[in-house]
């Protein structure tokens, strides 16, 4: 099988856009991302792209209506928060197999503002509230609150983290905020669910990422390989059964599964990774994954996020895009917005937030319901 | 027996879930279905065994009304029309099956909140909600198990 490269790769600044359209949104990432490779719509071969907001509104091939309708089959994709790194996996498995030279990957959504999620369903009466509580902030709470009860991880400990990520975004001109939210800021802000304050929940934004691939013989023939980026690993799982999971959304055995391929696929373990853009949806997940990714012994986490191991400049600096806390998360574009911020980075071309000497990065996101995306990639030599 | 015209509201309350069962002569207790052939233990009718596999060999069992509590988040933001804060828990059940629901008598602060503290499942009004046609629902809560009920 061929090996598979990003060879153009960018994302739009997030922010609100309510004047403008899913696909307009969309096509703003693809001309960025065909700009960043230096080809053109019609060198494309097939588009994969993920949203969930409008996920029957058959998005990519809108977007073909806005940047050129050149034919090509079209595939929308929708997987939760894991519907962008989703869309790179199948726009990527289409050049392993050998079935195209050439393709893109867009991600785009369009977000509302306030809670996502809620308890139970509609039949009935509403469950939320009187059953617990099913919005996203207080899943995560709880996610978190598990690894308290094994770990004794603090309320503080998982504020350090949106301190950290918020720091990073203050170097990322793209992220929705560039603001430094000291700690006693993060703690005292609103509570939302305990332990997640406001400033410990991602920012619903509007936005959109997209990235070329081609295989090995296309990008040595156009010329692109001295800023491509290889693939090392792809991997999708989904959430195996836990005796939990009926009211306890279970996002580490997937992601530990989902690592534990990628190492293997990519022929490396967690020791060789010099950065990773990780599903930091709220703050108590991001401590959550330095374990489920092998970063740290399980239970080192707190001890990981105290001593600045994971912030620029530490042993594997995290999300120094400022994450889905400040870099802000709209679903279906996050995933390959990982992948722009990694490759960024491995092209030495992160300015301020540049982690220095980085040859190899990994991504992840989770979709709660549950699915679990990790990329490896690493500079083509 | 079966007295609901479609039409006229229950004097009887509904169960919130459809895994809380209200018995004509008896108290309301949680139903839990579990695999025979793995034991694994899942709230609402199914035939399939998400564990294992197994097709149809699904059985009833009545769950604990005790257990310990496992996790929980103290909610101060819901929807509108929700009373805040409130303790959201996770309970794992005495002899199997986790469920959730709200912690009632006991104040939404961490310092009063014990992982593995021991509570009860206990049965009442669904918070004064009703549904579409007025009718009344019971559902479940956790207390503290040293808790007068």
């Amino acid at each position: 099988m061929t090996d598979a490269y990003v060879v153009g790769v960018d994302m739009i600044k997030f922010g609100r856009f309510p004047d403008r359209t899913v696909p307009q949104i969309g096509a703003e990432a693809a001309h960025l991302a065909l700009d960043d490779s230096g080809l053109t719509i019609q060198d494309m071969e097939a588009l994969y792209c993920g949203n969930l907001g409008q996920a029957s509104g058959m998005v990519g091939q809108r977007i073909l209506q806005e940047i050129g309708q050149t034919g090509i089959p079209v595939v929308n994709v929708s997987n939760a928060c894991a519907t962008g790194a989703t869309a790179f996996r199948e726009a990527w498995a289409s050049v392993k197999a050998g079935l195209y030279d050439l393709v893109i990957a867009v991600g785009v959504e369009q977000m509302g503002k306030g809670l996502l999620g809620g308890a139970g369903g509609s039949k009935g009466i509403s469950k939320e509230g009187l059953l617990g509580s099913g919005t996203m902030p207080s899943v995560f709470a709880e996610a978190g609150m598990e690894h308290a009860r094994n770990y004794g991880t603090t309320f503080e400990q998982f504020a350090k983290v949106s301190v950290k990520n918020h720091h990073h975004s203050t170097m990322n001109p793209k992220a929705m905020y560039q603001i430094e939210t000291p700690l006693d800021t993060v703690m005292n802000a609103e509570m939302i669910s305990y332990p997640n304050t406001k400033l410990m929940c991602s920012v619903n934004v509007d936005g959109s990422a997209a990235a070329i691939i081609a295989s090995e013989k296309k990008a040595k023939e156009l010329g692109l390989m001295s800023r491509a980026i290889k693939v090392r690993a792809s991997v999708l799982t989904s959430d195996p059964w836990q005796e939990r999971d009926l009211v306890m959304p279970d996002v580490n055995t997937c992601t530990r599964k989902a690592a534990a391929a990628a190492y293997e696929m990519a022929g490396l373990g967690a020791e060789d990774i010099d950065l990773v853009e990780l599903h930091d949806c709220f703050a108590t997940a991001e401590i959550l994954h330095y374990e489920n990714l092998g970063l740290c012994e399980d239970g080192e986490a707190g001890r990981m996020i105290d001593e600045g191991e994971v912030a620029l400049g530490g042993k594997v600096p995290v999300n120094v895009s400022g994450g889905l806390l400040s870099k802000g998360h709209p679903l279906g574009a996050t995933g390959i917005a990982n992948i722009y911020e990694v490759s960024t980075h491995l092209r030495g071309e992160a300015g301020q937030r540049q982690v220095e000497g980085a040859r190899i990065g990994l991504t992840h996101v989770i979709g709660l319901g549950s699915a679990c995306g990790i990329h490896i990639l690493e500079k083509a030599s | 027996m079966d007295l609901d015209t479609g039409e006229t509201m229950s004097d009887n309350p509904l169960p919130a879930v459809d895994y809380l069962k209200i018995p004509e002569d008896g108290d309301p207790y949680l139903e839990g279905y579990k695999c025979s052939s793995c034991e694994a233990i899942f709230l609402g009718e199914r035939a399939n065994c998400s564990k294992c596999g197994e097709r149809d060999q699904m059985e009833t069992v009545t769950l604990a009304n005790s257990g310990t509590l496992y996790a929980y988040s103290i909610v101060h933001r819901s929807f509108p029309g929700i009373d805040v804060p409130y303790i959201s828990a996770i309970v794992d059940l005495e002899g199997g099956g986790t469920i959730k629901g709200n912690l009632i008598n006991v104040d939404p602060e961490p310092e009063k909140i014990e992982f593995g503290m021991p509570v009860d499942v206990v049965y009442d009004d669904a918070l004064g909600r009703k549904d579409g046609e007025g009718n009344s629902y019971l559902s479940y809560f956790f207390q503290p198990s040293n808790a007068a009920s």
